[in-house]
């Protein structure tokens, strides 16, 4: 138990520190998810069939693809691809981009993939009737898509939405091998440092244990208050 | 775009595919049995095995894979006992550190998988064969077992493809499988759309025969519930 003293003696503090770092890389990793979700379900669920195979191309790859491989492309293909535009702007100096932005940036693509695919689904599964009503009754196209389909469809995505979130945070567990110091880069250098590998990886078990268990609450509460009336 | 990279590295990443494969294979099918046995604890009617079989899934699946391997290759080596036990010839391979790791946690989502489909097996199926008189050791062997099957497809196929991808955590045990060679070339060569490119159409390639088997095996066994 010493060993998570806060302060120089422990890991404490640090693990702390990491487990917020966590946090923060998958809420992040979650709304560039969500971006990506809004440009690529129009293109899925488009009668074009040019845009229709650019949003299946985005799934298929994502999905068919090993997360550490994706985010090996970004890690290492991150900082040419910036630095390539920057020198057609004339700005040759080597640039190393961020750990978080990296991590982020690629379980965000991945995530997305997942969250593109819950959004046409509970798109899909709105009643006809609905949009038919709404255009009926010529509401303006934005009140017409705030106010009638998003709200039906989030409460029918929230539950696949929480999955997401899970799949998204554990996924985070990855970016510790571009060094980014979160709860198992932390784990790892702890472990390194005391020797005590099965001590501090079990602890970073519990730390996502208890990160599952907390977002799986809330989830919850957030799901019952969206299917109220129903 | 290094087309010749892409092609003298493509044997490369073919030959670690095959680790990749018997480490895929094995895993689901110690997974699978592993997944039978909770699922048959899950619909145990003793609280506390059910609660024993739902803490293993509810553990393998609230943590990353990840963590998992690095409990089972970096800190088991860690107890005194085990290295003096015939376990240590076992525990001291990564390549069977990662086939414990895998096989418990897609045991895990096996179990969850298998444990549903029971359930959503009519109570009349089981109602008839107990009527007719068969031994419930039969029904559950010839009755409950090949509909759970059927109705467990779709989701078996979905986690046959999540452990493929789950297997390129291999890499990060020292194996060289499909991920761990491809990330290799990247580091040597600093090219890595190419060898993302090649790679990711191995994995693709994978993933697009293991939907299409498996709807076919939906179609060929598929039946109206």
């Amino acid at each position: 138990m010493e060993l998570l003293y806060f302060g120089d003696k422990g890991w404490g503090d640090e693990l702390f520190f990491a487990t917020l770092m966590t946090i923060a890389v998958s809420i992040t990793a979650m709304i560039i998810g969500f971006i990506f979700a809004a440009l690529f379900t129009p293109l899925k669920l488009s009668n074009n069939k040019f845009f229709n195979s650019i949003g299946n191309a985005y799934t298929t790859v994502i999905r068919g693809v090993p997360e550490l491989l994706v985010i090996y492309l970004f890690f290492f293909g991150g900082s040419g691809a910036i630095m390539f535009v920057a020198s057609i702007f004339g700005y040759n100096d080597y640039i190393e981009i961020n750990a978080f932005l990296t991590g982020s940036f690629s379980i965000g693509i991945i995530s997305g993939a997942y969250s593109t695919e819950v959004f046409r689904g509970a798109l899909q599964s709105i009643d006809k009737g609905q949009f038919e009503a709404a255009k009926v009754l010529g509401f303006k196209k934005y009140i017409y898509f705030f106010k009638i389909i998003l709200p039906q469809m989030l409460r029918l995505a929230i539950p696949n939405l929480s999955n997401v979130w899970q799949i998204t945070l554990k996924d985070t567990s990855l970016i510790s091998v571009t060094g980014l110091v979160e709860i198992m880069r932390q784990s790892y250098i702890a472990a390194g440092s005391t020797r005590d590998p099965l001590f501090f990886y079990s602890f970073a078990a519990v730390l996502y244990l208890m990160l599952t268990f907390l977002s799986m609450q809330l989830l919850n509460r957030l799901e019952t208050k969206y299917s109220k009336g129903y | 775009m290094d087309i010749e990279l892409m092609i003298s590295s493509f044997p490369k990443l073919l030959n670690a595919t095959l680790i990749t494969l018997k480490l895929l294979s094995v895993s689901l099918i110690l997974g699978l049995f592993i997944g039978l046995g909770f699922a048959i604890l899950r619909m145990n009617n003793n609280k506390l095995i059910n609660k024993f079989a739902y803490g293993y899934s509810y553990i393998f699946r609230g943590t990353p894979l990840l963590v998992q391997i690095f409990i089972i290759y970096f800190g088991l080596g860690q107890i005194e006992y085990l290295r003096s036990t015939f376990l240590w010839i076992v525990l001291k391979e990564p390549y069977w550190c990662a086939i414990i790791a895998f096989s418990l946690n897609t045991g895990a989502y096996t179990s969850e998988i298998l444990r549903s489909a029971f359930q959503t097996i009519k109570p009349g199926y089981l109602e008839a064969g107990r009527s007719l008189g068969i031994p419930s050791k039969i029904i559950f062997t010839k009755i409950q077992i090949p509909i759970a099957i059927k109705q467990s497809l779709p989701a078996y196929g979905n986690e046959i493809i999540l452990m493929l991808k789950g297997t390129s955590l291999a890499s990060t045990v020292t194996l060289m499988d499909l991920t761990g060679v491809a990330k290799y070339i990247i580091s040597t060569t600093f090219k890595p759309v190419e060898v993302f490119i090649v790679a990711g159409g191995i994995y693709l390639f994978m993933t697009f025969i293991i939907h299409n088997v498996i709807k076919y095996l939906e179609k060929k066994y598929g039946f109206q519930t």
